[in-house]
């Protein structure tokens, strides 16, 4: 046995990965384009909300979807059958999360002429996404009534990285013990600056709402010098 | 289970450092983990292990890990106190208006070579 040699690095291993997010969100501002990246859990109805929603913003934006799932494409399929906007797979082959490298390549098969939204539906995962900046413009997630409202206490990073927490499936919440105060409690206290929209994606109640929320993020995004 | 991809950020990021050193090969690379940086050290070693011994540069390296406990910092009493043992909640003025000092690193410290 020699010597050791030491080389001091002391770096954060997210830096490039930050690096990287920060050229994306750039390109996108140049490009007039708000990228939207949309966590949840798997099973909170992500991609049944966006098919409301598009539904109801399609005429004012051109929007674009990009589904991010280990595997499959009945997501991509079922949105552009759905809605007629286009949609995109990608594969994580078997990772957990996007990074921005990863949303860099599915954005460069997108038709970004013309658009004004892209929403990413990231992984089912309340942990990883949370972690990976994706370069994403703003960031929201889907907390659905069944998985209660104690959540934003056991995924305390997901629900401080979101600008908008959506708590859907509101139409079952007579029969769970579901507090609703008390989960916007919790969200608040994580990040005071979350704004929570309940909705029912099923029967459309408070999908306006969203809706509204969406197309003024993209006003304010492109009007932001 | 990010575990993995946080290796492959750490593969990157050694690859790099130890070309613009030189080297060829690294023998234990040493990580600094924040306690509640949400990462499970043993599921990082497992998967450190499995993707470091495909690179010729990090063929048997070990990954150390130091971790850093969590200390949060309450903004009403600026009293600063144990993260892990009472989460968000000040224990000393009861205050939730408090936030984390550090605990919550992912850091390459350095890397080791062995001449």
């Amino acid at each position: 046995m020699g010597e050791i040699k030491i080389i001091e690095i002391k770096k954060s291993v997210f830096a490039d990965n930050e690096q990287d997010a920060n050229n994306l969100r750039k390109e996108l501002k140049a490009k007039g384009i708000y990228l939207l990246n949309l966590m949840s859990a798997p099973g909170s109805g992500k991609t049944t909300t966006l098919i409301q929603t598009i539904n109801r913003i399609k005429d004012k934006l051109n929007v674009a979807v990009m589904e991010a799932d280990i595997d499959s494409d009945v997501d991509a399929i079922k949105i552009k059958e759905a809605t007629g906007i286009p949609s995109i797979q990608l594969h994580t082959g078997g990772m957990c999360h996007l990074d921005a490298e990863m949303t860099r390549q599915g954005l460069d098969n997108v038709t970004t002429e013309n658009i004004d939204l892209i929403i990413l539906e990231n992984v089912g995962n309340l942990v990883c996404p949370a972690e990976f900046d994706t370069g994403s413009c703003g960031n929201a997630m889907i907390l659905s009534v069944p998985e209660g409202d104690d959540k934003p206490l056991k995924y305390p990073l997901m629900f401080s990285v979101c600008d908008l927490v959506i708590i859907n499936k509101t139409d079952v919440l007579p029969y769970f013990d579901f507090d609703m105060e008390k989960c916007k409690k919790y969200i608040l206290l994580r990040n005071p600056r979350a704004k929570v929209i309940p909705i029912s994606a099923k029967t459309g109640e408070g999908v306006d709402d969203f809706a509204n929320w969406l197309v003024n993020e993209v006003k304010t995004w492109r009007c932001e010098k | 289970m990010h575990e993995l991809g946080i290796v492959f950020y750490i593969i990157k990021n050694v690859k790099q450092v130890a070309e613009e050193n030189h080297v060829d090969h690294v023998s234990n690379v040493v990580m600094d983990i924040g306690e509640v940086s949400t990462i499970i050290p043993s599921y990082l070693t497992d998967c450190w292990r499995w993707a470091a011994d495909k690179e010729t540069l990090l063929k048997g390296c070990k990954l150390t890990i130091n971790t850093i406990p969590a200390v949060t910092l309450c903004d009403d009493c600026h009293q600063e106190f144990e993260t892990v043992k009472h989460g968000k909640t000040c224990p000393h003025c009861h205050s939730e208006n408090t936030w984390l000092l550090r605990g919550n690193e992912v850091e390459i410290k350095e890397l080791q070579i062995e001449s």
